[in-house]
């Protein structure tokens, strides 16, 4: 039971990053565009947060400055896909790639720095037995993701600005019809889900790893895309499907430690096939996911037309 | 005024013959060097060391050698070109630093059969290519010692890349050091299957140290592992370089690699003409290995007993792998006498003292 406390706290804090990107994408993709850029702003995000952090001393500006990074290279996506009308996967794409390599370039002298983390823990909530050491030292970014899940099913769900967020999303020429300006608020949700992947990336390289290397994030923003999908578009779900995927991460570390006699190379499989395994027994129900998907996903919308 | 004179003098009669020589024999020109790495060459790591030694390669043979670089040199096709263009670009020597070089070395060396390569931790040689690997083992098994003595929870953790006979000699020999001075002790072994991805090394030694680990131990390239012993108040033992730094506390000590020395001898046999393509498989008396920066911290009485241990290794009256020796299962790998490079090569078992399984 010992060990148990600090398997949740190490899936909390490897699911984090997974459900800042994922929850920002799910905004980005109820207006009706797809962003496949994540892995890249991520990577930009992660580089720009470390270098700031390390040449300022402060992680608060570090993850300002790393979202406001992502929030650039996404505010070029939206203008691309939402005014020049070009394919949205294919520049998402491009944008990832793109990403990929900047970061690379940015992050050649600050490769084998490292920052030295405190220790980070609620008030007296951290001194309670277990609940303390599993849940209440997390670093406070791994609160605020919970905070912003809560605020985005809100929002989605209860107030007026989320409901013309998702009209905009299933039929952008009623919401236009309807006087909405609809280029306005897509920009608007994919502003908004790259500051997320921006803090996802800035969490990578300040809080988890923490320090910088080509390529860091690993997958993680590949990981986060297909999260919102196989969340059907819910944000309770893409918070229960990132410390899933934390979750199995970390257990299958646990299983080796324990000795349990399964080859190493097939427990680093589980994370995945947990994943499709769930993905499976969702989209076993087709109109569940019809229902949830924003119906007008990567389809340009042009209002003179 | 003679006194001027005769300092003119003497300095043409120095000068003359110098000069005469580098117009006769245009081959005293410097030796120039290449060398490919594998990664950038960072603060800490594999090619963190072999930079050292190559800047160490320069002080020793200063003004006959030169030396340039290319770092983060991706394994294969690239690398063939990378080596190619180093000697188009009149290196003499070519120090290729990573297993996955092996076949890009011989086949660029087979068409410049003038020219000399070093090819590091491979197999394979031919006339012009040499091999070199070290016996990381051997620090290890000192490494393992040091726990022993310093470890309260008798249990280690040691964070492996992949289950190959370069990690398992490692891990095999800080069991055998930890339980040579406390029979109770257990090795947990993690594989990230990776030799650099900081966000899974830190994960595996969290949770080797959240089941009991009380001293934390890498064969993998980052700094992750001693950072993060550090911020749990545990113990660490560095790999590849030195890492104080990144965790001045956690660090008992680091097993570290020193190739200056072997740099310095094979540059020095090309220049001399006397090169000749050796595979070399030094250790500690090679001084290219090394235990190096113990903690403070660590008692007098154990840092005589990891130097005791160390003369023994240099002497040859000790030896890490020695038999009898049990795997895990019980089964006895090794009667007796000490083993042989062979069996080291072909090691694909896990010692008794280590928990868990070797993943094939």
């Amino acid at each position: 039971m010992d060990s148990l406390a600090p398997l949740i706290a190490a899936a909390i804090n490897a699911g984090t990053p997974l459900m800042l990107a994922a929850l920002g994408l799910l905004i980005n993709e109820k207006s009706g565009v797809v962003n496949l850029g994540a892995e890249g702003m991520m990577l930009v995000a992660a580089i720009v947060g470390f270098a700031v952090t390390i040449n300022t001393g402060s992680v608060t500006l570090g993850f300002l400055a790393g979202a406001a990074a992502s929030m650039l290279l996404s505010g070029f996506f939206a203008w691309m896909t939402i005014w020049l009308g070009t394919n949205q996967y294919a520049t998402g794409l491009a944008l990832a790639l793109f990403g990929g390599g900047v970061s690379t370039y940015i992050g050649i002298d600050y490769v084998g720095s490292s920052l030295q983390n405190g220790k980070f823990g609620i008030p007296y909530l951290q001194d309670i037995p277990f609940l303390g050491v599993a849940l209440f030292r997390q670093h406070p970014m791994a609160y605020l993701a919970l905070l912003l899940c809560g605020a985005i099913a809100w929002f989605l769900y209860r107030t007026r600005a989320g409901l013309v967020l998702r009209a905009v999303g299933e039929s952008p020429s009623s919401a236009h019809a309807l006087g909405y300006n609809v280029r306005r608020i897509r920009l608007f949700a994919v502003l908004f889900g790259g500051a997320c992947c921006g803090l996802a990336g800035a969490f990578l390289a300040l809080v988890y790893t923490p320090l910088w290397v080509e390529g860091m994030v690993a997958g993680r923003g590949w990981i986060a895309l297909a999260l919102t999908t196989f969340a059907t578009w819910r944000p309770a779900r893409v918070l229960g499907g990132a410390y899933l995927f934390g979750g199995v991460t970390i257990l299958t570390f646990h299983a080796q430690a324990l000795g349990v006699p399964v080859a190493s190379q097939l427990l680093s499989m589980l994370p995945y096939l947990a994943a499709i395994f769930v993905l499976v027994l969702i989209s076993r129900n087709a109109n569940y996911i019809k229902l949830n998907m924003p119906a007008s996903l990567g389809k340009h919308f042009n209002p003179g037309g | 005024m003679s006194k001027q004179t005769l300092r003119r003098a003497l300095c043409a009669a120095l000068l003359l013959p110098a000069a005469a020589f580098s117009y006769a024999a245009p081959a005293a020109a410097p030796l120039n060097i290449g060398f490919v790495y594998v990664s950038p060459i960072g603060d800490a790591g594999w090619t963190t060391q072999h930079d050292i030694a190559r800047k160490e390669l320069e002080k020793n043979l200063a003004g006959k050698v030169t030396t340039k670089y290319v770092e983060n040199v991706p394994e294969g096709a690239d690398a063939e070109r990378v080596i190619r263009d180093l000697v188009q670009q009149g290196s003499k020597m070519v120090i290729t630093t990573s297993f996955g070089y092996m076949n890009p070395t011989l086949k660029v060396a087979k068409q410049f059969p003038g020219v000399k390569f070093i090819h590091l931790t491979g197999y394979k040689t031919a006339p012009n290519v040499a091999t070199a690997n070290a016996r990381f083992y051997e620090a290890r098994y000192l490494a393992g010692v040091l726990a022993g003595k310093m470890s309260k929870s008798h249990t280690a953790g040691y964070v492996g890349a992949f289950p190959i006979p370069e990690v398992l000699q490692g891990i095999n020999a800080f069991t055998l050091g930890m339980r040579s001075v406390d029979p109770k002790a257990v090795v947990k072994v993690i594989w990230v299957n990776s030799w650099f991805d900081p966000g899974k090394e830190r994960d595996a030694a969290i949770t080797l140290m959240g089941q009991g680990a009380d001293v934390v131990t890498h064969h993998t390239d980052s700094t992750a592992i001693v950072q993060a012993a550090q911020e749990k108040g545990k113990y660490a033992i560095s790999y590849h370089s030195d890492m104080k730094k990144f965790g001045p506390k956690a660090q008992l000590a680091a097993v570290t690699h020193h190739w200056g020395q072997y740099y310095t001898a094979q540059a020095k046999a090309v220049l001399d003409g006397t090169w000749k393509s050796t595979s070399t498989w030094g250790g500690i008396k090679d001084g290219m290995v090394k235990l190096e920066a113990i903690n403070p911290a660590v008692p007098a009485d154990v840092q005589k007993l990891v130097q005791t241990r160390e003369k023994e290794i240099v002497a040859g009256t000790l030896s890490p792998f020695t038999g009898p020796l049990k795997d895990n299962e019980g089964k006895v790998r090794l009667e007796k006498g000490n083993m042989t490079d062979e069996g080291l090569n072909k090691m694909d078992y896990f010692v008794e003292g280590v928990a868990g399984k070797v993943g094939k």
